[in-house]
């Protein structure tokens, strides 16, 4: 069986709605907005032969609006073909259709995004914490959370459970920043502090200073 | 209430069959498994979030510690998926070698896979047997990296050595005796009556489930899905090696047993490929700002000492987009979505383990079967926390 091509399926359903990024070492990836997304997942499956999702990612883009965005990676048994769609998401309202009816592999997938960047799978039959435990208050993949972690309270209610610390750094971690094209701002810094390591990610530029 | 007489268990997360730290709450009725939610995570250390804290070379250590009982074929994956960002190719020595690695930890990987799922539904003997096998895939890696287990042997643009002298013939040593070893475990199990009663017909995934759960690896190819990513998009090497990809009719758990024995054979097949014609010459790129320079170099020359400095300190200055390279590694198939922003270090790094997948299967697998069958499903999805946790 012949498939179309997934690029002129989504032009001809979404006109200007679907933008195909430019291509980078041989891989496509179309922008779509968060409202079509599971239609254009579903387009793919049934008329494009995307039969399997492979993988389902968040990223996290602070300062930029929408912050989030998430990856969805389809691939084609039949034509031996990958194509990425990305959608964005605004951190005020982090929301995006779930596609665990349309791949039930989707559903661990999103579950992880969920726990990981916060964001909300509508349409999700089980949407919980899947890595970090139920009650867990952060979302640890989101650039605002540093490496070291943050002081929580354990699942167990015991009077000598403990708790969650952040872990002792020796003055590291030593955070390169990424995305800064001068040598001299890359070279990586201690931070100690989830501050320090705030003020870096949201200007990279500023890192002289700290 | 109608579910009153249903009775919940809790297997894991220190139970010997779920191997490692899974949690598995069965709902039973009588024997009867009624409904499975597997609770994982307990191994969870923030691989992700470690990757965007530092340099593309200093993550390598970190892959060792996704499958733990591949760890070079880990490493190789990771290492190609930089290099696709790079936009670099290695020399065809470096390609061999890194196929060979990979082979040998896909037989070491499926040799305890095999020996644990046998020990799992009670044939204790084949796992001590397996382990004698591994085990001397162990020494090899020994040999080749000075590490058993978390060897970090393969670096981005290369590797950390040449093969070592002894390398060459201790594989040919090991597959001289590999072939004898695996027909004894093949006539422990595969007609075995009480093996095969107990794996036969017992936790049948359908390729369409299969695919619709994303399922990959042994386990994919098990339930007949011709598609192993050596074959269907050919990387590093395997173009040129003529082997074949074992698939099952069935899908049950007895198939993914045979699959896997069959993949040894194969596996064996490509490293005796790969160890006649392996080219001569370099084994890494010769690209001072990718791959470290020798330590003489660096110790009396201007250039090679400022390569090192920035290599050390900044890390591979990788250009801005987004890319994706998968791997047939022994559990299925292992990606990295990497997205970078330029620099040393990777803005995102997605790591799409096959455990974590294929574990996602469980619940269509255990229904309907018996509380005892639970062991032998498990032990035929061949899973690592370590992976599937991250």
């Amino acid at each position: 069986m012949k498939s179309p091509d997934p690029i002129t399926l989504l032009k001809d359903r979404f006109g200007g709605e679907a933008i195909v990024q430019p291509e980078f070492r041989g891989e496509t990836g179309v922008y779509l907005p968060r409202t079509r997304i599971a239609e254009a997942c579903r387009l793919l499956k049934t008329e494009g032969g995307f039969d399997m999702l492979t993988d389902l990612s968040g990223v996290d883009f602070p300062g930029e609006t929408p912050r989030f965005e998430v990856h969805y990676l389809l691939y084609s048994f039949s034509c031996g073909r990958r194509l990425r769609l990305v959608t964005g998401v605004p951190e005020e309202d982090p929301h995006v259709d779930s596609v665990s009816g349309i791949w039930a592999t989707a559903n661990w997938h999103e579950r992880e995004a969920f726990d990981m960047f916060g964001l909300c799978f509508d349409g999700h039959p089980d949407l919980r914490r899947i890595l970090m435990w139920d009650g867990y208050p952060h979302h640890p993949l989101r650039k605002d959370f540093p490496v070291a972690g943050l002081p929580s309270d354990l699942p167990v209610t015991a009077e000598d459970a403990g708790s969650v610390e952040a872990a002792p750094m020796a003055g590291g971690p030593f955070v390169a920043t990424s995305g800064t094209t001068r040598a001299t701002r890359r070279e990586p810094l201690a931070c100690d502090t989830a501050a320090e390591r705030d003020r870096l990610v949201r200007d990279p530029h500023r890192k002289e200073e700290i | 209430m109608a579910d009153s007489d249903r009775m919940i268990i809790n297997l894991g997360p220190q139970h010997p069959s779920t191997h490692g730290v899974l949690r598995v709450v069965l709902e039973l009725d009588g024997e009867e498994i009624t409904r499975v939610s597997p609770d994982i995570g307990f191994l969870h250390r923030g691989d992700e979030k470690i990757a965007e804290n530092m340099t593309y070379q200093q993550f390598l250590p970190y892959t060792d510690r996704l499958d733990y009982l591949a760890p070079l074929a880990n490493n190789v994956t990771y290492a190609y998926a930089v290099e696709k960002l790079l936009g670099i190719e290695v020399p065809p020595r470096c390609h061999v070698i890194r196929v060979i690695c990979c082979e040998l930890s896909r037989i070491a990987s499926h040799l305890l896979g095999l020996g644990s799922y046998a020990m799992d539904v009670g044939a204790m003997t084949v796992f001590l047997y397996c382990m004698r096998e591994r085990e001397k895939v162990m020494d090899l890696f020994e040999i080749l990296s000075g590490a058993r287990f978390t060897s970090s042997f393969i670096r981005i643009g290369g590797l950390a050595n040449d093969l070592t002298p002894d390398f060459v013939p201790g594989v040919r040593a090991f597959l001289q005796d590999l072939p004898a070893a695996v027909a004894e475990i093949d006539g422990l199990l595969s007609r075995n009556r009480i093996f095969v009663e107990r794996t036969r017909d017992i936790g049948v995934l359908s390729k369409e489930d299969a695919i619709d759960l994303g399922v990959t690896g042994p386990t994919l190819r098990a339930s007949g899905v011709d598609w192993d990513l050596r074959k269907a998009h050919p990387y590093s090497a395997y173009a040129g090696f003529d082997f074949e990809v074992p698939r099952g009719s069935v899908g049950d758990c007895y198939d993914r047993f045979l699959v896997r024995m069959e993949e040894v054979r194969q596996s064996q097949r490509i490293v005796e490929q790969a160890l006649d014609r392996l080219p001569d010459g370099p084994w890494h790129v010769e690209d001072g700002k990718v791959f470290l320079p020798p330590k003489a170099d660096v110790l009396t020359k201007m250039e090679p000492l400022i390569h090192q400095f920035m290599l050390i300190t900044e890390g591979i200055n990788a250009p801005a987009g987004e890319i994706y390279f998968s791997a047939e590694n022994p559990k299925g198939e292992l990606g990295f979505l990497i997205v970078s922003k330029g620099g040393g270090v990777p803005h995102r790094l997605k790591i799409r383990a096959p455990s974590f997948v294929n574990l996602q299967a469980l619940p269509t697998l255990a229904v309907g079967h018996m509380l005892s069958d639970m062991t032998a499903i498990l032990g035929s999805l061949d899973f690592v926390m370590g992976e599937c946790d991250r």
